[in-house]
């Protein structure tokens, strides 16, 4: 399967030239930007390790491309996204973010279901890969 | 003043109704009405009379005027302006001091505003315009139970307009058969379906079935995508107690999100809106019902207005208008509305609509939604007249798609994903949309069906509720 969470899990994966692009885009706005990589694509799970701090004084895009090539040498078999961030007063949240990394094989969740009274189904999305541990996750074999 | 408290009948403005003077003051609240008076009564009487029964007067002289500050609670018409172009209408503005309403209380205020007045005998038509609510009376209600930001985070989807679907045929869907239109259009990429308006508990379909249903079709389709989904369970029903026992029970199986209707009245509303923020559910509302008031331009209430009240009121997403699509919504108004829902502050533009400047004092904005009759090919259209925060809904354009709800599904999600990547590489998406779309639907035949089964169907007819300062009726390129 395919996880489509971010803004453009529905097109074919960006280039590097494509996602500089929304780079671009993202620092003409004043958004800093962020490389966050995980190997936990639990719907629920916001919270992906950070590669370093925002960028908030970069303005350069193949600088920002830079972090997320040195981030995929890093974690080859991890989901790696890219995030563009909006301080302003009545926004302070993200504003853009998209997976420019994927594992080769996205074995996706199986859905669990705890049969309860009067028909009423308890669910929990479980994804597969947490079923290795940590930083295991995505590679061949369990290695 | 003698003649003022003699007993019998006196003309409004001569009451202390109209005050050309008058300067309002930062607390006040305003209220700009589209007025067409009878035969022979001048504009500044008609809207001297607008002011006094939207606020203390009666038809006569009463001696317990003399028992109050009564200058403090009379509304005062302040300026009357002709409407370019229309013979025979003003717009009155008109200020009225806060201490004439209850804090945090649409009823209330709406008691006052557009209480009596509407059947008032001396105008032929009136039309509630606009509302500029100080900031002291928008601090006392609640606001939207999580607002744009919050839905954002809540739901982990940035940076493009959310897709929806109502579920259809509206009406006779067993629970089952309705369950399976929910997990197609989720699966297939959309972000939330909805029940419509008038799905509440029928005999074909009992709301608890439903309810079991739809979350069994979000929760499969969640894990089949990896993305979070909702489905908009309508709630409204012929009590607040039995209301309260279905947002309850939404709750209790874990749905992200509850629908209300307008028909509900607004302090259900209101109460609704509280329960959503204290269980962490997102409240969406349909607006049913709004057409008999808000569509002529002469008599009613303007929909801006409503998309006010609805935001003091608390609701996190409401229906307001396509510009493009199947009902009733010109360009500029449509605008106005979707400004109104979102800024921390609108500014006064007549050509939208916008009468007063208003300021939110950071209550968070509401969601507008655009359903009715739109479609992938218009996908350009609706990015550049509604944004980026907004819900798009297309019903049957996922629905009636030839390969299935899954595949319509996919093509909406595909035509959008392709224009905003266009629009943030700084492509002139507008000009070249159709390219943007046929291009994107090379690499996706969900798509490609999609754009020659509906690719050039349009709803251009001239918009009712059309803003008086631009000349020609604006027509939808």
């Amino acid at each position: 399967m395919r996880i489509t969470q971010g803004t453009f899990s529905y097109l074919p994966d960006f280039t590097d030239e494509e996602i500089s692009a929304q780079i671009q885009y993202a620092m003409d706005n004043g958004w800093p930007l962020s490389v966050e990589y995980t190997d936990d694509p639990h719907p629920r799970n916001i919270y992906w390790e950070m590669w370093g701090l925002p960028m908030f004084d970069t303005v350069d895009p193949a600088a920002v491309l830079y972090e997320i090539n040195a981030c995929r040498k890093a974690f080859p078999h991890h989901y790696v996204k890219i995030n563009a961030y909006d301080a302003r007063l009545g926004w302070q949240t993200t504003r853009l973010s998209f997976i420019v990394q994927r594992p080769p094989d996205e074995p996706g969740f199986r859905l669990d279901r705890q049969e309860g009274p009067d028909r009423q189904i308890r669910y929990t999305t479980h994804p597969y890969a947490t079923e290795r541990p940590v930083g295991h996750r995505y590679e061949a074999n369990g290695s | 003043m003698a003649g003022r408290w003699s007993a019998g009948v006196i003309p409004y403005a001569e009451m202390g109704y109209w005050e050309p003077n008058y300067e309002p003051k930062p607390t006040d609240v305003l209220a700009a009405f589209r007025i067409t008076p009878q035969e022979g009564v001048p504009p500044e009487e008609a809207g001297a009379a607008v002011a006094g029964e939207s606020s203390t007067a009666t038809w006569t002289v009463v001696w317990t005027d003399r028992l109050t500050a009564y200058e403090h609670y009379q509304a005062k018409c302040y300026k009357v302006d002709p409407v370019p172009g229309t013979p025979g209408q003003y717009i009155a503005y008109i200020a009225y001091d806060m201490d004439l309403f209850e804090e945090g209380s649409i009823a209330n205020l709406t008691s006052s505003i557009i209480g009596n007045v509407f059947g008032f005998k001396a105008l032929k038509a009136l039309r509630l315009e606009d509302m500029r609510i100080p900031t002291h009376y928008v601090k006392t209600f609640q606001g939207p139970a999580h607002g744009i930001v919050m839905e954002r985070e809540y739901l982990n989807k940035y940076g493009r307009p959310l897709l929806g679907a109502t579920t259809k045929p509206k009406l006779g869907l067993s629970a089952r058969n309705y369950g399976r239109v929910v997990y197609e259009a989720l699966r297939g990429g959309l972000d939330f379906t909805k029940d419509d308006e008038n799905i509440n508990s029928q005999p074909f379909m009992r709301w608890r079935d439903r309810y079991l249903h739809a979350m069994e079709a979000v929760q499969r389709a969640q894990a089949e995508t990896g993305e979070i989904k909702g489905h908009y369970l309508n709630v409204t029903a012929a009590t607040m107690e039995d209301m309260y026992e279905r947002a309850e029970f939404a709750k209790e199986v874990g749905s992200v999100i509850i629908m209300i209707d307008l028909t509900i009245g607004y302090t259900a509303i209101q109460s609704m809106a509280k329960w959503a923020r204290r269980n962490g559910l997102i409240l969406h509302l349909h607006r049913a019902g709004h057409g008999t008031y808000t569509r002529q331009k002469n008599h009613g209430v303007s929909f801006r207005v409503i998309s006010k009240w609805m935001r003091l009121a608390g609701v996190d997403h409401i229906h307001a208008g396509t510009v493009v699509g199947k009902l009733e919504g010109d360009p500029h108004m449509v605008s106005g509305f979707y400004d109104t829902l979102r800024d921390a502050k609108t500014e006064v533009d007549l050509t939208r609509g916008l009468y007063f400047e208003q300021e939110w004092a950071s209550m968070p904005g509401v969601m507008p939604v655009a359903s009715g009759g739109i479609h992938a090919g218009q996908m350009h259209q609706l990015l550049h007249y509604l944004g980026e925060d907004v819900v798009l809904q297309f019903g049957g354009g996922t629905i009636g798609h030839p390969m299935g709800i899954s595949a319509g599904a996919t093509a909406n999600r595909v035509a959008l994903e392709a224009m905003i990547k266009a629009r943030n590489e700084g492509r002139d998406y507008m000009a070249e949309g159709e390219d943007i779309l046929r291009a994107a639907a090379k690499r996706s035949r969900e798509l490609d069906v999609a754009l020659a089964t509906w690719g050039d169907i349009t709803f251009n007819y001239a918009s009712t509720d059309t803003p008086d300062v631009v000349p020609t009726p604006t027509t939808v390129g």
